[in-house]
């Protein structure tokens, strides 16, 4: 884990473009060695054995539950609309995609 | 200060009953006191006339003895809790003109039993702190201190201020890794972090999903109780959500702790912590003891894992959380030529640096070629961490911790993020295993700060765990009031 922890600014780079994030020239630097700071805190997870360890990730263990695919509201295109930012005849308008 | 502050939540409760006192009045008493504490920074929005008609109508309803559990008592609302027609911003800018349509299922219920609301409380940007100063409009200032800046602790820093300022009478938190246990803990009052799945966490402004719980902030144990039994219920629009009947907490507050085990984790006694918390803590096992509590040493081997699991799994779900930030929907949009651009500076400029920086440790760890060497080992430390807790409940009843390694710092003395990242040291391990755990002040240090300690109980033992607290709260006598409280 440690030898491939190691980010650059590419990786930076990479990374932002991923999270769709613009991140300032000037900040890259910190920004990376923030990261590295931070991998390289958690990289002591390396040591422990989970060689039969499954994954958790529900803490209650409950199933998931289930129901039928109703709908149980609606016709509020209004309030749905209410916070964006621009919207026009019932839609979310966005920067032209296709040219 | 007005004779009306200086009752707390149950006290207020009684006297709005025997109708000595009205909503109106105590609602007002707390209004003035929020003008008057305004230099703490603790309130982001304050909603006067819709409290005062909350109000108007709960005397309606103390007149002719309807009265709910909350009925005519005013709370304070952190801003990660969607309230309806109410601004609602996380403390960030990227929502600084969010107005929801709808209300959160926790703040649903306070008002379903009667509770007045004051106003939405700061807190550090999406509740990724622990000092408050990630907020977009700018740090809370902790009431403690007459000279010095200290931080409130965070992420839930404007509720704790706001509760020990007395500038409201109780107040809502989220924890994820800490964030009501160690601001109470740095304020001097009490906070409960409910086990996993308790309350629901529909229309919580979502950090990291599988870890955020709701739950109280309040000055008492037996305020905690009274909060808890409201804001808690079962919930089909949280599928985490946990259909179990929690006992009313109030009949609760004066079983005792005769008979009880309780666990002391060698772990919890590294360096690091000040010497005045260690001071408290061996303190509060005393105090324990000769309330007939059974003392054992017990060994938690996974702790020192806790932090690195917890900032691989938080910023993961929140990258992945707050992808839907993206200036179609809702929030602030910064125009650019092409969409792919508009997302970029739209979430560029709206986000802070905290936030900027989990949401990339959280792409990072579940890109390709990294999710199993990061996400998928923290999910089996995980589980490791969580069994810990399981073989230690076996032999005791409640585990005890100091809340924090130390009290509350200056504003502005962490700036580096893994230095932050460790006043979470002894609050993460219970959030990271669900586990239900309160932190209640038991004295001050040296310089007048408070200090809290941290009760643990089993899953869904949030009884025990207010019967536990309460005799501690008894025994500890804690009755300083901080300095900038509301006169």
């Amino acid at each position: 884990m440690s030898n491939n922890s190691i980010v650059d600014i590419p990786t930076v780079n990479k990374i932002a473009r991923l999270s769709r994030l613009e991140i300032p020239e000037d900040k890259k630097q910190n920004l990376t060695n923030d990261l590295n700071n931070i991998l390289g805190f958690v990289a002591n997870l390396e040591e422990v054995d989970t060689s039969n360890v499954e994954p958790l990730a529900s803490v209650t263990g409950h199933k998931l539950p289930q129901r039928n695919d109703e709908v149980v509201d609606g016709n509020i295109e209004d309030l749905v609309l209410k916070n964006a930012p621009e919207s026009s005849g019932g839609f979310f308008v966005v920067p032209k995609v296709i040219e | 200060m007005s004779e009306l502050l200086k009752l707390d939540l149950l006290g207020a409760s009684k006297a709005l009953k025997a109708k000595s006192i009205t909503s109106v009045e105590l609602t007002n008493a707390y209004l003035t006191a929020i003008e008057k504490t305004s230099k703490l920074g603790a309130y982001l929005e304050i909603v006067s006339d819709h409290a005062l008609e909350m109000a108007k109508a709960s005397d309606k309803r103390l007149a002719n003895n309807t009265s709910r559990p909350l009925e005519g008592l005013p709370v304070g609302v952190k801003d990660m809790f969607c309230t309806k027609g109410i601004k609602t911003t996380a403390s960030s800018k990227i929502l600084e003109n969010f107005c929801p349509p709808y209300e959160s299922t926790v703040t649903q219920n306070l008002w379903n039993d009667g509770a007045v609301m004051l106003g939405k409380l700061s807190c550090d940007e999406f509740a990724m702190g622990s000092s408050n100063e990630t907020a977009a409009k700018g740090n809370v200032i902790n009431p403690w201190l007459k000279n010095i800046n200290m931080s409130p602790g965070g992420s839930s820093g404007g509720s704790a201020a706001a509760v020990a300022a007395r500038s409201a009478l109780a107040a809502t938190g989220t924890d994820t890794g800490g964030s009501i246990r160690q601001p109470a803990a740095f304020c001097g009052i009490t906070g409960l972090k409910p086990t996993y799945g308790r309350c629901s966490r529909w229309g919580i402004v979502a950090f990291s999903s599988s870890l955020d719980q709701a739950g109280p902030l309040t000055r008492t144990v037996s305020d905690a109780a009274l909060m808890l039994n409201s804001m808690a219920s079962y919930d089909k629009k949280d599928s985490t959500s946990v259909n179990s009947l929690m006992p009313d907490l109030l009949s609760f507050l004066d079983k005792g702790v005769k008979g009880k085990k309780i666990g002391i984790p060698e772990e919890y006694t590294q360096e690091g912590i000040s010497d005045d918390i260690v001071k408290f803590y061996q303190k509060s096992i005393n105090w324990l003891k000769e309330s007939g509590a059974e003392i054992i040493p017990i060994s938690l081997p996974h702790t020192k894992y806790a932090l690195p699991v917890y900032y691989i799994i938080a910023p993961a779900e929140a990258s992945s959380n707050l992808a839907r930030y993206d200036g179609v929907r809702y929030g602030v949009r910064k125009e650019a030529e092409t969409l792919d651009q508009m997302y970029e500076q739209t979430r560029g400029n709206g986000f802070g640096d905290e936030v900027k920086r989990r949401i990339m440790i959280g792409t990072y760890v579940l890109s390709s070629g990294y999710y199993d060497a990061y996400y998928l080992k923290a999910q089996k430390v995980r589980r490791l961490i969580k069994e810990d807790f399981d073989n230690v409940f076996t032999n005791v009843d409640y585990i005890l911790t100091p809340s924090t390694p130390t009290t509350a710092f200056q504003l502005g003395t962490k700036q580096d993020p893994l230095t932050m990242y460790l006043n979470d040291i002894f609050t993460v391990p219970a959030s990271l295993a669900g586990l239900p755990a309160i932190s209640l002040p038991v004295g001050l240090d040296n310089s007048g700060l408070p200090i809290g300690m941290q009760l643990i109980a089993n899953a869904f033992d949030e009884p025990g765990l207010i019967s536990t607290a309460k005799s501690l709260e008894q025994s500890a006598e804690f009755n300083f009031i901080a300095d900038g409280v509301a006169k």
